[in-house]
Order: C-alpha cells, then structure tokens, then sequence
C-alpha cells in the first residue's frame, strides 16, 4: 500500500511560545483507518489543523499523496484532506444541507448539475438522502455530525480526519457512525478519547503525548498495555472487559 | 432544538404567492411600502385602497387572517408613542369624548398607525412565503453585494444557535440563585452580553477554518442561477402597480 500522509520532523509552537507538537512524525496507508489517541492538550486537534494548512507548521513537512504541503498546493491539499470538526455547528455555516454539501465542490470550480451530482452522492454515502432542502439548525446530533461528513466527502477526499467524531452522540448515534466509517474505503484519522469506539472501527492506534507520537501499533495491544495507557492519562470506560482485547489483539 | 423555530416566519404552502419568484416578491413588497409612506396622510380612500390590496395578498397568500393579526402584534411596541400625539399635539383641537384633543395629533397618530400596519402586513406576507434562504438568494440576484447577502445568511444560521447558547447560560445563572428581578442585579447580565461576545467571535473563528478547510478563498459559492420568469414579474407587479396609481392619485388631488 503506498502512503496516502506522511508528516515528518512537525513542530508547531504558539505565538505565545507554548509548543504543541515537537518533532511528530506520522505515517498513513491509503484505505488505512487509524485512532489518534492521547490526553487533553496533546496536541491532537493542533495536528489535525496542520494537515489541511489551517495552521502552518514551524519545522517539518507534510506530504499528503506524495504532495507537499506549501502555499501552491493548499488548494490541492485541501481538497485531499477533509477535515470535519468537533462542533457540527462550526461546520455547517450555510442556510440548507445541500448548499453546506455544495460548497466544497462549489469551492473546486464545480457548478450546476455536476454540483448536484456531488451533494447526491455525498448525501447517499452517509445515508442522507433528501435532506437537502433542510437547514442544517433543525436536525439532530447525529444527523448533523453524517451530514458534516457529507460536506467532506463531497470533495472526493482521500483522506478524512474527524475530531472527537462520536461527542454528543446517542449510544446508537455512535453505532450508526461506526457502521458508516467501517463502509467507506477512504483513508481515515479519527481523534477521539473513545477508547472503545477507537477498538471497533480502527484496526491501528497511535498515541500523541506532549506533542510527540509515544506508542504506534495494533489497537487491541495499546489499549490492553495498562501501563502505557496510566502514563499518558488514558483509561478504559468503567465495566470494560480487558480479557476482550486479548481476544481482539490474537485473532 | 426548539430554538430554532422560534425565527422561522415561513408558512409551508403552494399558494400563487409561495410559486412567486423571491426576487419579484421583494422588488413588489419595496414599491407597495414605498407607495404608502409616500401618500399623504389625508388622503383617508388611498389608504382605503392600501387595505384592500393588503387584504388582497394575506387572501391569496393563504396564511390566514388570525395569523397575520397574531404577528401583527410585533408593531404594537413601535406605535405605543403615536397614541400620545394628540394629547401632546399643538394646534387647532377637536373633542373627542370629552377630550379636547389636538387634530393635527389625530392625524399623526392615524399616519403612524395606518402605514406601520400596511408595511408590517407585507413583510409578513413576504416573510411567510418565503423561506429566508430564497429572500437571501432573490436579494442575490437584485445584485446585492454578496458580502452582505453572506452575512444575512450567517446572521439567520448562528442566530438560533447563539439565543440557545444565552438560553443555557441564564439557566447557569439562574441555577446558582440569580433572580434578576431588580435593576441593581443586572450586573450578571451585562457581564453575561460580555462572555456571550467572546464566545461568538470564538466560533465564527471556528467557523472561518472550517470553511478554509473546504476550500474557501474569500468569496461565497453561489447556488442557483434561476432567474424569475416574465410571468413571476407580471403576478408581482400586480398589487405594487395598482398601489402606485393610488399613491400618484393621492399626490396629484
């Protein structure tokens, strides 16, 4: 499989001096689903914001499809990398569905029927067809966080990053979402603390701390490393069964 | 996410003013308002004519009269003052039920009272036809400035979002033992306008790199390039021409 991410060497501090990320090297396969794991303040949101150029990095390089990142393919980039936000709220900023689904695509040059062929089958990856009429404000929480998805797949990404993907969500809110991601064939980093939803739909976890990548590997192994986890402020939900993951990590 | 609603003004329907193109609606709705503050205020059968007309649009419009009287209460703060006018009024005076009352004032009261009626019926006709998004794109396409049109339509997005993010902050308030029952205690809310401005700045900064994330430079997507038909134009001009001839009338007597 050739490497759809490759972040080398990123550093990225504050204007008020805090570093965030130091030194964060992280490698993604096309297709491959990966956890991005770690405590508050670890730097995972900071890092999702450097691979679509939202904020630009001190040191280091991001190639996203063997393309770097610099001002002459933000463009490009962006178009690669879609990133759906913690707060569907921030995301969806236009008066109807379609027109929020639209504006990646009406931002790539697209127009009339093409446009529309794009929202419809954006919609239809997430199991939303005939929302579009509908403003973005009356829908439910887990309608709202499908169609944020929406907006970026409606730009034929090739990789999606998704922050704190299941906060908010109903327990089947959260199940409805998991299905959906284990459907689609992008490339995908899922930034979350949900520890069991990390297990379900991705096969591989890395783990962020203070700004560097700590622990790299099969998910059901992290998350069954007790000590790994103490150390970096991680914990499995009350009631969760390790004798799982044992099970999950030798099959 | 009951907030929401609270700003949608739309009535669902197919009646002749719903199919009318936004564009058509707004352009007639401006002329028809335009010809009433125009007319001068005594000429009592021009506003006779108005009222007809606006009886007209709320008939064809089928949004029902007790909801157009119901919304039409939102004017009542706005012409309070006009029921002083003849109280304070100078001038020759009348007497009306014992009172002897300023006749210059009666007729300032009835050119306030009878103009804000008929110009706050049309923005209701307007408002229950037309869902905001289509005002928002026929304001587009009478070549608005697409920055103003933008923030028209962020301001309807976020406005129900932030009123629930006051609405939860009260309840906070309130949940520690805030009563603000007296002007003295309105410290809380003052502060709380501060808290709310830094939040709304917060997520319109979200807001800004989310669009940069899906590819935004600067200029917002259009999203139709339908233009109203000449048959939109002709069902529109309708009222708004025959209010002009009103208002010409009473110019010209």
């Amino acid at each position: 499989m050739t490497d759809i991410l490759e972040v080398s060497g990123l550093s990225f501090a504050y204007p008020n001096g805090h570093a965030v990320l130091d030194d964060l090297d992280l490698r993604l396969a096309s297709g491959e689903r990966v956890a991005l794991l770690g405590p508050n303040g670890a730097g995972k949101t900071t890092l999702a914001l450097h691979l679509n150029g939202i904020h630009r990095a001190d040191a280091g390089s991001i190639r996203v499809a063997g393309i770097e990142l610099d001002d002459d393919t933000l463009t490009e980039i962006r178009r690669r990398v879609g990133m759906v936000f913690q707060d569907a709220d921030d995301q969806l900023f236009m008066p109807t569905v379609a027109e929020d689904v639209g504006f990646g695509p009406a931002n790539l040059g697209l127009s009339g029927a093409e446009r529309d062929a794009r929202v419809a089958e954006a919609l239809s990856m997430v199991g939303a067809e005939g929302f579009g009429p509908r403003s973005p404000h009356h829908l439910s929480g887990g309608e709202k966080r499908r169609i944020a998805l929406a907006t970026v797949l409606a730009m034929r990404p090739d990789l999606v990053v998704m922050d704190e993907p299941t906060s908010g969500l109903d327990p089947a809110g959260r199940r409805e979402l998991s299905d959906l991601l284990a459907g689609l064939d992008h490339a995908q980093l899922l930034i979350t603390h949900d520890l069991p939803f990390a297990l379900e739909v991705c096969p591989r976890s890395v783990i962020v701390s203070q700004g560097r990548v700590v622990a790299d590997g099969v998910t059901a192994e992290l998350l069954a490393d007790t000590e790994l986890l103490a150390a970096h402020r991680l914990e499995l939900p009350f009631g969760f069964d390790p004798s799982f993951l044992t099970g999950r990590s030798a099959a | 996410m009951g907030a929401g609603h609270t700003h949608d003004l739309h009535v669902p329907g197919d009646s002749i003013v719903h199919r009318t193109a936004p564009e058509a609606k707004l352009v007639a709705a401006f002329v028809f308002v335009l010809a009433v503050a125009v007319t001068p205020r005594r000429e009592v059968w021009a506003f006779a004519g108005y009222a007809v007309l606006a009886v007209v649009w709320v008939v064809a419009s089928g949004i029902g009269p007790r909801r157009t009287i119901t919304r039409l209460a939102v004017i009542l703060p706005f012409i309070t003052f006009a029921f002083f006018l003849p109280f304070i009024g100078g001038g020759d005076t009348t007497d009306v039920a014992g009172f002897e009352l300023s006749t210059e004032g009666l007729w300032g009261t009835w050119n306030v009272l009878t103009k804000a009626v008929l110009g706050a019926t049309t923005s209701i006709v307007l408002a229950s036809t037309t869902p905001v998004p289509e005002i928002v794109r026929g304001l587009e396409r009478l070549r608005m400035p697409r920055l103003v049109t933008g923030i028209i339509s962020f301001m309807f997005r976020y406005l129900g979002v932030i009123t629930a993010e006051l609405g939860r902050m009260r309840t906070a308030m309130i949940a520690r033992g805030h009563d603000p029952r007296w002007l003295w205690q309105a410290k809380p809310i003052a502060s709380s306008a501060g808290a709310m401005f830094v939040r709304s700045y917060e997520r319109g900064e979200r807001v800004h790199a989310a669009m940069l994330a899906r590819g935004f430079r600067g200029t917002m997507p259009t999203f139709d390039d339908r233009r109203a038909e000449p048959t939109d134009w002709l069902r529109a001009a309708l009222i708004p021409a025959l209010a002009v001839s009103l208002a010409l009338g009473g110019l010209l007597t």
